[in-house]
């Protein structure tokens, strides 16, 4: 009964502390630092899995963490520190919403995945409950991310974000197959690389990684 | 079924030999032969006796559902109706086809055409019968697309296409409300389930939509005067005779078969929906100078005719009266048969004037019975029969219809004690003025003196096209003076739906057909041929006897009238002329103009008319206005930035979430 206790704290702790870390993603106005607070993200995110891999018993998701902690938390930083400083807007200041109204809105949505998760899912284990409530938030909080920023760049960490909650979400409910979780991973692994490649070309034809440079092309105006 | 697939090899084979020279020949022929071949398996379902349907489900369509397909008295009866036409109108098309400019827009789609109608009519389960629906509306739309580049056709099959996806729509909906929450949809579940009278309340409604929208009932006709005339004629034939006639066989198939037992309520709204569309559609026709359209209003009044027995059959089961509600059904049924056909006729009629002389419009025809003898008998025909008068097929229909009508005092409700006599009025109004129309349209096209260079030119059409059009005479004929053989056919279809049947007509002597009792009425329709041609060859003869024969003496400077121009003759306009004074005011809002010059002005004083279609204008354009204006609001969500698409995703999210979140 301790251990159970204890296990539970700590992963909730864990799930916790990913929100928070979304909640430091909302207010980075420079890019680098996105990007460090996003390997952040992954890093604990791969805790958060490593733990549960513990406490679950399921060897298979030392691999998930693995795979977190290699791709997301290494790979994907680094090559993205490296497409921004080839692309020189490391010193872009951006963000398409005041960081006020942000941080008021993220509130609320955590407030909303809580209320509903823990409503919805009134009979199912608590450590379940919780974990889910979390990943909703850290989800909300990613397409947050996506949705106030201009930058593509930045577009693309709240999407990785986004599919962090995700993973949080597979790995607390039991019994998710490694084939599902690696084959998540991967995918993940395209979108970035295929998003990648359009950075450099919208870079190409624009001048700009901004996306509002795409709006203008198109002839709209905001 | 075999035909069927056999009809649809023919729509590929179609595609295939599009180039060639003899693809029309090919086509029509084996058309006909398929129609014929298929014409024999269902017509010897209810003459050769078999009694028990035959079903077969095909391991198609959805999996776990497959395709039924059943055979039954009903589909039989339908079948016979829709091969009947098929194999006229592929008769008449190896000769009309010739003229088509681009075969290869008419040639793959007439047999996918027919194999769509066959296949409606064969269905046994919601999801095929929607499946075959759709396709015979598509294959329909292609054919009326047929002449796209003419004036109006696009219109024609745009409004078309709506109309048929609205139908749909309903008829969808009405499916799903009968198989309930439990999903059955092959139809002997339907069947046997139990539908709340509140369901089937909604299922009537929804059917009056769908196959109402098909079969033209007003105000659901608008797409029907335009579409059916775009098509080749051989094609509009198959189209006002025979998917008219598969929509009401989707509607006595739903509303008498799967809901079982009626209530009067719902007999009340099909009741007056027929009557009121027996009335417009034929007051249209009246109005309408273009022949084809003519003929398609008048299918209108057909079909409101129709409506309004089989509101008259419902009413009477409602209230167990299975025998009053055999001879309504039995005489909606004959009305299908007549009905498919004198208007496939008529239709061969109008394409054949149409081919001697490029013309549709009646005002520019006149004087072909000189230059197309056989075809301008046929017609005549064809019109004596759709006018209801005997010894023609049509008479026989109506007076059983009239016959039902006057049994509406064995009805216990009040209201439809009140209500049946009423529209028993409209349906006479409707036949009378049906009368009317085509003696105007016989007379103007016809008769007369010709109107325009091209029908003094005119010539007689192809062997094929009148072969066509006198097999549907001879059927017209024979239809109407062997009335008892036509009823007995029926009965057994009467029986399995309703569970009642009229009297067996064939004891009855010298063929005449009692529908309830001896004492009450009794028509006979050879006797009345005999009497008919009797009395019309006397009259003949004592005419030519007295009158032709006798001394005449021309006008000696004829007074402006021996030598007058063509455009002086009675014209149709003049025919509608005293019908539009009583009704146009109050149903088309017609307004005469006199534009008559001041004195000593030298330009032409002018008579304008003008009409309009108030459900047209009160009904469709507030609708379109409506669609106009918020798809032009919408238009705007094409061209947001990528960040507000995001942005709406979001939104959108949190909003269902936030739904959960409260109500659960």
């Amino acid at each position: 009964m301790q251990m159970h206790s204890l296990s539970f704290d700590v992963s909730h702790t864990l799930a916790g502390s990913l929100v928070l870390i979304s909640f430091m993603m909302l207010y980075q106005d420079r890019l680098y630092s996105l990007l460090n607070v996003f390997a952040l993200h992954a890093l604990v995110l791969a805790l958060s899995v490593a733990w549960q891999a513990y406490i679950q018993n399921a060897p298979h998701l030392y691999i998930t963490a693995a795979i977190a902690l290699v791709f997301k938390a290494m790979v994907i930083p680094f090559a993205l520190h490296r497409i921004v400083r080839q692309l020189g807007i490391h010193r872009d200041i951006e963000a398409a919403v005041g960081v006020g109204p942000t941080m008021l809105a993220g509130m609320a949505l955590v407030a909303l995945s809580m209320v509903l998760m823990l409503r919805v899912t009134a009979e199912a284990d608590p450590l379940a409950r919780e974990d889910l409530a979390f990943a909703l938030s850290v989800v909300l909080l990613g397409l947050l991310v996506m949705v106030t920023r201009r930058n593509a760049v930045s577009q693309v960490v709240g999407f990785m974000s986004l599919e962090n909650g995700l993973v949080l979400a597979a790995t607390g409910a039991k019994g998710m197959p490694l084939v599902v979780e690696i084959s998540v991973a991967f995918s993940i692994l395209i979108a970035f690389i295929v998003i990648g490649i359009f950075l450099f070309r919208i870079r190409e034809r624009f001048d700009s990684v901004d996306v509002s440079a795409l709006d203008d092309f198109r002839g709209e105006q905001r | 079924m075999a035909c069927v697939a056999g009809l649809l090899g023919l729509a590929v084979l179609a595609l295939v030999l599009s180039g060639a020279k003899r693809a029309t020949a090919i086509i029509y022929s084996a058309t006909l032969a398929i129609c014929v071949v298929a014409l024999f398996g269902s017509a010897s379902f209810p003459i050769g006796g078999k009694v028990d349907a035959s079903s077969v489900i095909l391991p198609i369509g959805l999996p776990w559902l497959g395709a039924h397909f059943r055979l039954d008295a009903l589909a039989s009866f339908f079948l016979v109706v829709v091969n009947l036409g098929g194999a006229s109108a592929s008769l008449y098309g190896l000769g009309y086809g010739h003229h088509e400019e681009a075969p290869q827009r008419v040639l793959p789609f007439f047999p996918a055409f027919l194999a769509g109608m066959n296949l409606v009519v064969l269905a046994d389960d919601a999801f095929s019968y929607l499946l075959c629906w759709e396709f015979m509306s598509l294959a329909s739309w292609a054919l009326v697309m047929a002449h796209h580049r003419e004036a109006g056709n696009a219109k024609a099959g745009y409004i078309y296409l709506v109309m048929a996806s609205f139908g749909t729509l309903a008829l969808l909906l009405a499916f799903g409300l009968l198989a309930g929450p439990a999903g059955d949809y092959d139809f002997a579940a339907v069947r046997a389930a139990q539908h709340t009278p509140y369901v089937a309340a909604l299922v009537l409604i929804l059917m009056l939509l769908g196959a109402g929208s098909k079969a033209g009932l007003v105000p659901l006709h608008v797409w029907l005067p335009l579409a059916h005339p775009a098509a080749p004629s051989h094609v509009s034939a198959l189209m006002s005779g025979v998917m008219t006639k598969v929509a009401i066989y989707g509607f006595i198939r739903v509303v008498f078969d799967l809901l079982g037992q009626p209530a009067w309520p719902a007999s009340a709204v099909v009741l007056s929906l027929g009557g009121i569309t027996a009335v417009m559609g034929i007051l249209y026709a009246m109005m309408e100078k273009d022949l084809k359209r003519l003929l398609a209003y008048s299918t209108i009044e057909n079909v409101g005719i129709i409506f309004a027995s089989l509101g008259l059959a419902l009413a009477f089961q409602a209230n167990g009266l299975k025998l009053l509600a055999a001879l309504a059904f039995t005489a909606a049924l004959f009305h299908v048969l007549n009905h498919s056909f004198f208007k496939s006729l008529l239709f061969f009629g109008a394409g054949a004037a149409l081919t001697a002389t490029g013309e549709r419009d009646m005002e520019k025809l006149g004087g072909l019975i000189h230059r197309m003898p056989f075809t301008s008998f046929a017609v005549l025909v064809g019109c004596v029969a759709i006018s209801a008068l005997p010894p023609f097929n049509g008479f026989v229909s109506e007076w059983l219809i009239f016959q039902a009508v006057l049994q509406s005092p064995e009805l216990p409700q009040w209201g439809l004690k009140i209500m049946v006599p009423a529209v028993g009025a409209l349906l006479a109004l409707a036949a009378a003025l049906a009368a009317a129309c085509f003696v105007k349209a016989y007379g103007v096209a016809f008769l007369g003196r010709p109107r325009s260079g091209a029908a003094e030119t005119a010539g007689e059409v192809d062997r094929y096209s009148r072969a066509a059009m006198f097999f549907l005479a001879a059927l017209c004929l024979l239809a109407g003076i062997l009335p008892g053989l036509v009823i007995d056919t029926l009965s057994p279809i009467a029986v399995e739906i309703l569970g009642g049947a009229m009297p067996i007509q064939a004891n009855e002597a010298w063929l005449s057909i009692v529908p309830i009792a001896e004492g009450r009425s009794s028509y006979n329709g050879l006797l009345v041929m005999v009497f008919i041609t009797i009395s019309a060859s006397l009259a003949v003869y004592f005419i030519h006897r007295f009158a032709s024969r006798a001394l005449r003496r021309g006008p000696a400077w004829g007074c402006g009238f021996s030598d007058a121009v063509p455009a002086a003759q009675y014209s149709g306009g003049s025919f509608a002329q005293p019908i539009r004074r009583v009704f146009g005011t109050l149903l088309f809002g017609a307004r005469d103009r006199v534009d008559m010059p001041a004195p000593g002005d030298v330009r032409p004083a002018r008579l304008r008319i003008e009409l309009h279609d108030l459900i047209w204008e009160g009904m469709y354009q507030p609708i379109a206005v409506a669609v106009g204006f918020s798809s032009e609001r919408l238009n705007r969500l094409q061209f947001l930035t990528i960040r507000r698409y995001l942005s709406l995703v979001f939104a959108t999210l949190v909003a269902l979430l936030l739904v959960l979140a409260i109500w659960s």
